[in-house]
């Protein structure tokens, strides 16, 4: 099957200082994969390149299995790549159907059309019908998004991308701000969406919302992926020794502990 | 579980985040009507087109400050330019321009500074209240310069005074051409701010300008915009002001930049931008005049009138950050 999102050989530099180290990415079609990784792994470069939000140095992004090039956020929207920020670009004093299709307005067509009259109406109708289909619950939709609480605001930013991605959805710690409730309700909502045969990059730091949810796990180090695993196989203490160093992935998928190149004379 | 949540009525102070002119309007009925009854004077249909006459000037100033103020920004030009547009319209009439001429000329200046405004503010980064200040010193010079410091009179008959000098009964309320134009200009940025994507985007910018960015709006490009359309109200204030006063005085609204804001703010437009609406701004400009002409007629020294609006101002925004605060 071609992947719906891939990259190989991704090299991003910032002066002597490589973000991005020949990193390989693969996102199936339908699937959610986790992103997992240190702080300063290089996991947001790497997304912010698939995203459209940096351009790398070398290397290529394939869209089903076509290459793409990527200059501004906009470029990967149009390709059908939603990302959801981890500050969820929302316009608070706005409403929540102007806040979901900001940027994207629909026109009235017709003379109305001839003084760029908005379709409010149905903008709003829309908003409505995929925040029902995603079951978030709202008071109103023409409700200022400053009203909203945290899970509802994180719902919004989700529909948003749910609703105008065709190819992926890209989400950066989408629970890191919330409570456990409303975690729950953000990883229903991403099962939905796979539901709807959108596949989702989810990046987390939370290794039980990964288990939780993910169908595979990417893990990624120093600048790049050092292997990719399956939640069901591998467990949550392998992960976090895969994401340290301490484990290392065998050419046969195997998880082995790397050994100590110091001898500490601590164990033997 | 969803018809119910969505059953649940609106809070009142919802009410007042989604429509944040009630509060500026109510506090306006509640003026006249104080007025009314204490005065006898004030409810007469002449009073009432002079008070709307003598808030235009500054209310058209105030129609361009609130697109800049909803941007974050704000000028302190404003009053400046117009004046300076005044003087080159009533010098270019003077050398015997035809007045449609002078007119457009006098527009274009302000538009251009707008233009200077945007691109300094967008492109180098500057921020508006450094910027405007600077063209503010400058303006002001510029406006003595070009009329060597004396006012210039301007035929009273003449396009340029037309907005104040022709007038027609409407239901027996004697209005202006320049009360029409007004209307027309709140109206017409009304729509543009609240039915059209360009207003969508020009809340964001103020609200949001990261989100803004990230959803594909393009920010500079917008604020260049909001700078270009202000610029055009501040011409057609000068116009407006030489149909008050059929006179071009350097001299002449030296406080007009911080009336503007005045009336901006007492319109409930936040100056942290994103929020506000033009109604709001015209209630703000109408309560800055029916306060003065009422205390006027009450027979209350002009200063004790600079006390009272002042008051107001804090008050307004005092009033406004609690409600905030509530929710």
């Amino acid at each position: 099957m071609t992947p719906t999102l891939s990259a190989r050989g991704l090299v991003k530099r910032y002066g002597r200082v490589t973000a991005i180290d020949g990193a390989d990415f693969d996102l199936e079609p339908g699937e959610v994969l986790a992103v997992v990784g240190d702080n300063g792994a290089g996991k947001s470069s790497l997304i912010k390149a698939l995203s459209g939000a940096l351009v790398p140095d070398e290397g290529e992004i394939l869209v089903d299995g076509k290459p793409v090039h990527f200059r501004t956020p906009l470029d990967a929207r149009r390709c059908g790549i939603e990302t959801v920020y981890q500050d969820l670009a929302l316009a608070p004093a706005q409403d929540i159907a102007t806040n979901m299709f900001l940027g994207r307005e629909l026109r009235r067509g017709g003379p109305l059309g001839l003084v760029r009259k908005l379709d409010t109406a149905k903008m709003r109708a829309e908003a409505q019908r995929v925040l029902d289909e995603l079951d978030i619950t709202i008071k109103s939709i023409t409700q200022p998004v400053e009203t909203l609480s945290g899970g509802q605001r994180q719902g919004v930013a989700v529909a948003r991308a749910a609703a105008f991605g065709t190819k992926a959805v890209i989400m950066d710690e989408p629970t890191a701000a919330l409570g456990v409730a409303e975690s729950a309700k953000v990883l229903a909502l991403i099962d939905r969406i796979r539901q709807r045969g959108l596949p989702v990059v989810l990046i987390s730091h939370n290794m039980p919302h990964v288990f939780e949810i993910a169908d595979r796990i990417h893990v990624h180090r120093l600048g790049k992926r050092i292997g990719v695993v399956s939640p069901k196989t591998t467990t949550m203490n392998q992960v976090v020794g895969l994401i340290t160093g301490a484990l290392r992935l065998d050419d046969d998928g195997q998880v082995t502990e790397v050994e100590s190149a110091v001898q500490t004379g601590l164990s033997g | 579980m969803t018809t119910q949540a969505r059953a649940e009525r609106e809070t009142l102070g919802e009410f007042f985040l989604r429509a944040p002119a009630i509060g500026p309007a109510l506090a306006l009925v509640v003026a006249v009507v104080v007025f009314s009854v204490s005065t006898s004077t004030f409810l007469e249909l002449d009073n009432l087109s002079l008070v709307v006459e003598q808030s235009l000037v500054v209310g058209t100033l105030a129609l361009g400050q609130t697109l800049i103020i909803l941007t974050a920004g704000i000028d302190l030009s404003n009053a400046a330019a117009m004046v300076l547009a005044t003087l080159l319209m009533a010098k270019m009439l003077t050398g015997g321009l035809p007045g449609i001429v002078a007119l457009v000329l006098g527009v274009l200046v302000t538009t251009l500074l707008g233009l200077v405004t945007g691109s300094l503010v967008t492109r180098v980064k500057l921020p508006p209240f450094i910027v405007t200040l600077g063209l503010f010193t400058i303006l002001t010079a510029a406006g003595k310069l070009v009329a060597s410091g004396e006012a210039v009179p301007v035929a009273p008959d003449s396009l340029l005074a037309w907005l104040g000098t022709r007038r027609y009964l409407f239901g027996g309320i004697p209005v202006t051409y320049g009360m029409t134009l007004a209307l027309l200009m709140y109206l017409l940025l009304w729509y543009a701010l609240t039915r059209t994507a360009w207003g969508k985007h020009v809340y964001a910018v103020g609200n949001a300008p990261e989100s803004a960015r990230l959803s594909g709006i393009k920010v500079n490009r917008t604020v260049l915009s909001v700078y270009l359309v202000a610029g055009l109200t501040f011409g057609i204030a000068a116009w407006q002001a030489l149909g008050r006063v059929p006179n071009a005085d350097p001299n002449a609204y030296q406080l007009g930049n911080l009336e503007s804001i005045t009336a901006v703010v007492l319109g409930g437009t936040s100056l942290f931008g994103g929020r506000g609406s033009v109604f709001g701004t015209m209630m703000g400009a109408l309560i800055v005049t029916v306060l003065r002409s009422g205390l006027t007629q009450l027979g209350v020294d002009s200063l004790y009138q600079d006390v009272a609006t002042g008051a107001l101002v804090i008050a307004a925004v005092a009033v406004d950050r609690l409600a905030r605060r509530q929710k």
